[in-house]
């Protein structure tokens, strides 16, 4: 598997995501500079995370109007398979390939700690070395992670089976203070109508290392691989 | 000040405004043999700052330990630099944000961090970790919880968005930080041995070039505002205040790392303190040359501007380097992709003298050196502290029940988990994040390897005020146990000392006091100083701070597989290494319990303290224990209590047979002591080891179960304790209307 990591200015996972890539595959991804207009073949696309233009004017919004942007949504829509975290959670909606917008945290205050998800899906080559219903453990580590849709989107989006993760408690349960900022719908990760793009608040290449205290992160990477080898 | 607004007094009149004292005037009428012009005389002023001269602390700094065969760098750089192995070294330093987190908590905490992020990437390594020591005032005092909300937001704002992990450092409070709460802040880097960069300038005709952000008119006379103790009028120094661009700043360190990694460096400064002037001086004056600087050249934010303004921003996210000839397009097409401002300010001169010229006119030619490394040196007066005497342990009276001061001690806002701070912190960006905060030391990994860093930060002001001898020599004591708690070999440390004013003999005497302690702590454990920082005139009104000089230690951990944590494993054995004396002077217990502050702090025995952890690291080292964690303050009962909070177990404590009063034993702060969670089978040997060296050791009580018990008595759950130790903080801060600063 060939894999590209969009770097814009101020993203700082963007080695994270390349360490996770590079020892899920074999071998590592190219990192591209998002002035580039034009895009190697690849297959699978990552926007890490971090503050791509400082988030001055809103998360995200400026790195949506990068050089690079144009490309990336030209392969999204061909079915290339994208993967956006946190900042690029926010990246993808803010450019459109995926709905909804992700606010401030109800909390108000940034906040980094690892939180239970539920895998609500394993239909998709994001989410596939899961098990539906499965309990995981990532990590957070965002200020405007709080995912707000219209009801017509957020019923669209579990009608088509397309949220892929809930904030929960270790058991499982959602509701009851396991979501960390907000959410509508405890929703901590969607996909778009044709399942190629993910977006996740949720950092999994910070838990895809047994050193670091857990590896349910690498899975996602693991079966990305199988999938796209 | 405007120069025109400046031409109604005369020169001393203003020098005096600046902060020189007449004599300092004088001498730069010697200097330069004539008056200086109003820009001229802003250079003395901040190079003559306390702040950025040191002239009162000079003499005493000389005194500390700052060799070892590990110490590739010592004070006077940047950072202070050790070796780590396998190429590489660790570059880091602390620095006091205290003032300006006071004016203006965000900004103030923020510019703090980036201010010591530029001292570690200015030489060529890449930040892997920050820490922070926050001391604040009262939780009672009307401003605390705005600073505390500002301060951690600030702090946060900065490193989550440069991408550097917050993963450790202190918060705590006392009625003696009303007026002025410390914001010390620690950055701690990598760089490959070979690809260091330093800030001498060397080789006359090479160009002086200025990277990063525009300079505006912010930060104006920052260093002598940090110079000087508050009065009451601390809203109207706002101004001097910088504004932090944590973006710029990534940038910023993407563009110098990738120009580090070609040979067009010479030589590099970040621009911090009295920004361009000071970064100038101090690359000229350690090369022993002269500078020739185009104002005209430097970018800037704002048109107008005058020399003066242009040499005393302390705009942000700046650097000043030097480059070989002819690397200059080389170097701008690196800082135009990262769309930072590049120009060449200058070239450097044989002269010894800097030369600024600004709008086709000199405006101003000095020679270096005297306001350089030349700069005044003062032998302030001071007077010994006089020694708090010891508390005899009678003298104490059991005012609650154990297990019910256990629940206050953990409840009280120093003791209090401080989740709530770090949790607004990334503290696991970059993904090396091996120990994460909320122990003795953290751990990073060192990149793409199996071995780490092991940080931490600590100091107890209650002891320093009792003692500033003893108390800096167990802030330093501390720091080896919390490195050595978590299996690391402690390196070297950065001081960061905290005083009053200097200009009062008693202030001056726990200054000289405090680096007597750290001196004969650092030459004891054979963990010199490499890097620190001097802020005094932390007073208002004439009410100083208790002495803080706060110590930042770095330790090597050679496998990341022979660490450990302070979480204990249903079945350990619990092992007590040191000697209890149920010293209860200067404690946690006496203040937050009975209600006083009084009484030595616990003595610290450099020779046992040094023997007991080299023990236990190699415990350690050796893959024998579980769980480890120092004694410190509230002393064993908390420490086992947070081992059992740690590890979701509860703890049968078994103290049948002391002589002394039991809540001595519980609650005394004896120093060179940790507990051990060990395999049961394995403890009576590990006992019997230790008689062999000559180190105390017993077993005192059993992991497991859902309460911790002593003597089968007092039983708290484990649920229990953690609620209480995470109640405070959280409920605190809700305790105010959202504020919408920030």
């Amino acid at each position: 598997m060939q894999a590209v990591v969009i770097v814009f200015p101020g993203s700082n996972c963007d080695r994270d995501v390349a360490v996770a890539l590079e020892r899920a595959a074999g071998k590592p991804p190219l990192m591209i500079w998002h002035r580039e207009t034009d895009l190697p073949l690849a297959d699978l696309i990552v926007l890490p995370g971090g503050f791509s233009y400082g988030d001055y004017l809103r998360a995200g919004a400026m790195a949506a109007q990068s050089p690079v942007m144009r490309e990336v949504r030209a392969r999204a829509g061909a079915g290339v398979p994208v993967l956006g975290i946190c900042n690029g959670f926010q990246i993808l909606t803010e450019c459109g390939l995926l709905p909804g917008a992700l606010l401030r945290n109800s909390g108000l205050a940034f906040v980094c700690r690892d939180v239970w998800l539920r895998v609500e899906t394993a239909d998709s080559v994001h989410t596939r070395a899961y098990r539906p219903g499965e309990v995981v453990r990532f990590p957070i580590a965002h200020h405007d992670g709080n995912f707000r849709a219209d009801p017509d989107t957020v019923r669209a989006l579990e009608d088509g089976d397309r949220i892929a993760f809930r904030y929960c408690n270790p058991a499982g349960e959602v509701g009851g203070g396991a979501n960390p900022n907000g959410s509508v719908d405890d929703i901590a990760g969607i996909l778009n109508e044709r399942r190629n793009v993910l977006g996740l608040m949720p950092h999994p290449e910070r838990l895809a290392d047994p050193r670091l205290g857990g590896a349910d992160g690498a899975r996602m990477f693991a079966g990305l691989v199988q999938a796209l080898a | 000040m405007s120069p025109s607004a400046a031409a109604a007094r005369t020169m001393p009149e203003i020098a005096r405004e600046f902060g020189l004292s007449d004599a300092e005037y004088a001498l730069s009428l010697s200097i330069l043999g004539r008056e200086p012009n109003i820009t001229e005389l802003g250079l003395f002023s901040v190079m003559w700052s306390e702040h950025c001269s040191y002239k009162s602390s000079k003499k005493w700094l000389r005194t500390l330990p700052t060799k070892a065969p590990w110490v590739v760098c010592g004070p006077g750089e940047n950072a202070g630099i050790v070796d780590i192995g396998g190429g590489q070294v660790a570059v880091f330093k602390m620095e006091s944000h205290n003032h300006p987190s006071y004016i203006e908590p965000y900004q103030g905490a923020a510019t703090g961090v980036g201010g010591i992020l530029r001292d570690v990437f200015t030489m060529g390594a890449r930040p892997v970790a920050n820490l922070n020591a926050l001391r604040f005032g009262s939780p009672d005092h009307a401003k605390t919880r705005h600073l505390v909300r500002g301060v951690v937001a600030g702090v946060g704002g900065y490193g989550n968005c440069v991408g550097v992990p917050t993963v450790g450092g202190e918060c705590t409070f006392h009625s003696s930080n009303n007026g002025n709460n410390l914001v010390n802040a620690m950055t701690v880097g990598i760089a490959d041995a070979d690809r260091v960069f330093y800030s001498r300038a060397a080789g006359p005709g090479n160009p002086v070039v200025y990277v990063g952000s525009k300079t505006g008119r912010d930060g104006i006379h920052g260093a002598t505002m940090a110079s000087a103790s508050f009065g009451g009028e601390v809203e109207a120094k706002r101004p001097t205040v910088q504004v932090g661009d944590p973006f710029t700043e990534k940038l910023l360190i993407e563009a110098c790392l990738e120009l580090m990694a070609t040979d067009a460096i010479v030589a590099i400064q970040d621009m911090g303190a009295a920004g361009l002037t000071s970064s100038s001086f101090e690359m000229a004056g350690k090369g022993g040359l002269g500078l020739e600087l185009d104002l005209d050249a430097v970018p800037q934010r704002e048109t107008g501007m005058s020399a003066y303004e242009i040499m005393l921003s302390e705009s942000q996210e700046r650097m000043l380097m030097v480059l070989r000839q002819g690397a200059e397009d080389a170097a701008r097409r690196i800082f135009e992709k990262w769309e930072l401002d590049f120009a060449v300010v200058g070239r450097l001169t044989e002269t010894g003298r800097l030369v600024l010229r600004h709008g086709g006119e000199i405006a101003a030619d000095m020679p270096i050196a005297p306001l350089a490394e030349a700069s005044p040196e003062y032998d302030r007066p001071w007077r010994a502290p006089a020694a708090a005497p010891m508390l005899a342990a009678d003298a104490v009276a059991e005012m609650l029940p154990p297990p019910d001061a256990l629940r206050k001690l953990l409840s009280c806002p120093d003791l209090a988990s401080k989740r709530w701070v770090w949790e607004q912190y990334d503290h696991m960006v970059m993904a090396d994040t091996v120990r994460r905060p909320g122990g003795d030391a953290a751990v990073v990994r060192i990149h793409g390897t199996d071995r780490g860093l092991a940080v931490t930060t600590d100091c107890t002001p209650r002891y320093c005020q009792a003692d500033p001898r003893t108390g800096a020599m167990q802030a330093v004591a501390e720091v080896w146990r919390n490195l050595t708690a978590v299996g690391a070999r402690p390196l070297a440390i950065t001081d960061c000392l905290n005083f009053g004013s200097p200009e009062r003999p008693e202030v001056m005497g726990q200054f000289v006091a405090g680096i007597q302690g750290i001196a004969d702590a650092c030459a004891a454990l054979d963990m010199p100083v490499v890097s620190g920082n001097v802020s005094f005139y932390n007073e208002t009104e004439g009410a100083a701070i208790q002495p803080t000089p706060q110590i930042g230690g770095v330790g090597l951990v050679d496998d990341l597989d022979r660490t450990a944590g302070m979480a204990i494993a249903d079945g350990d054995a619990l092992v007590l290494i040191g000697t209890t004396a149920g010293h209860l002077g200067a404690s946690l217990y006496l203040r937050e319990i009975v209600g006083r502050e009084e009484g030595a702090p616990p003595p610290v025995d450099l020779a046992a303290e040094r023997m007991h952890g080299d023990f236990v690291r190699r415990l350690i080292a050796g893959g024998r224990v579980d769980a480890c964690h120092d004694i410190s303050d509230g002393g064993l009962y908390v420490a086992v209590a947070e081992m059992a909070i740690a590890g979701g177990t509860g703890a049968a404590l078994h103290l049948e047979s002391e002589a002394l009063p039991l809540f001595a034993v519980l609650f005394g702060e004896d120093q060179g002591r940790y507990v051990l969670g060990v395999p049961a089978a394995t403890a009576a040997d590990l006992v019997a080891e230790a008689a062999t060296a000559g180190v105390p050791a017993r077993v005192i009580g059993r992991a497991g179960g859902g309460d911790l018990t002593v003597n089968g008595d007092w039983p708290i759950s484990v649920q229990e304790l953690a609620a209480v130790n995470e109640a405070w903080l959280p409920a605190y801060m809700s305790g105010q209307r959202p504020e919408e600063d920030r």
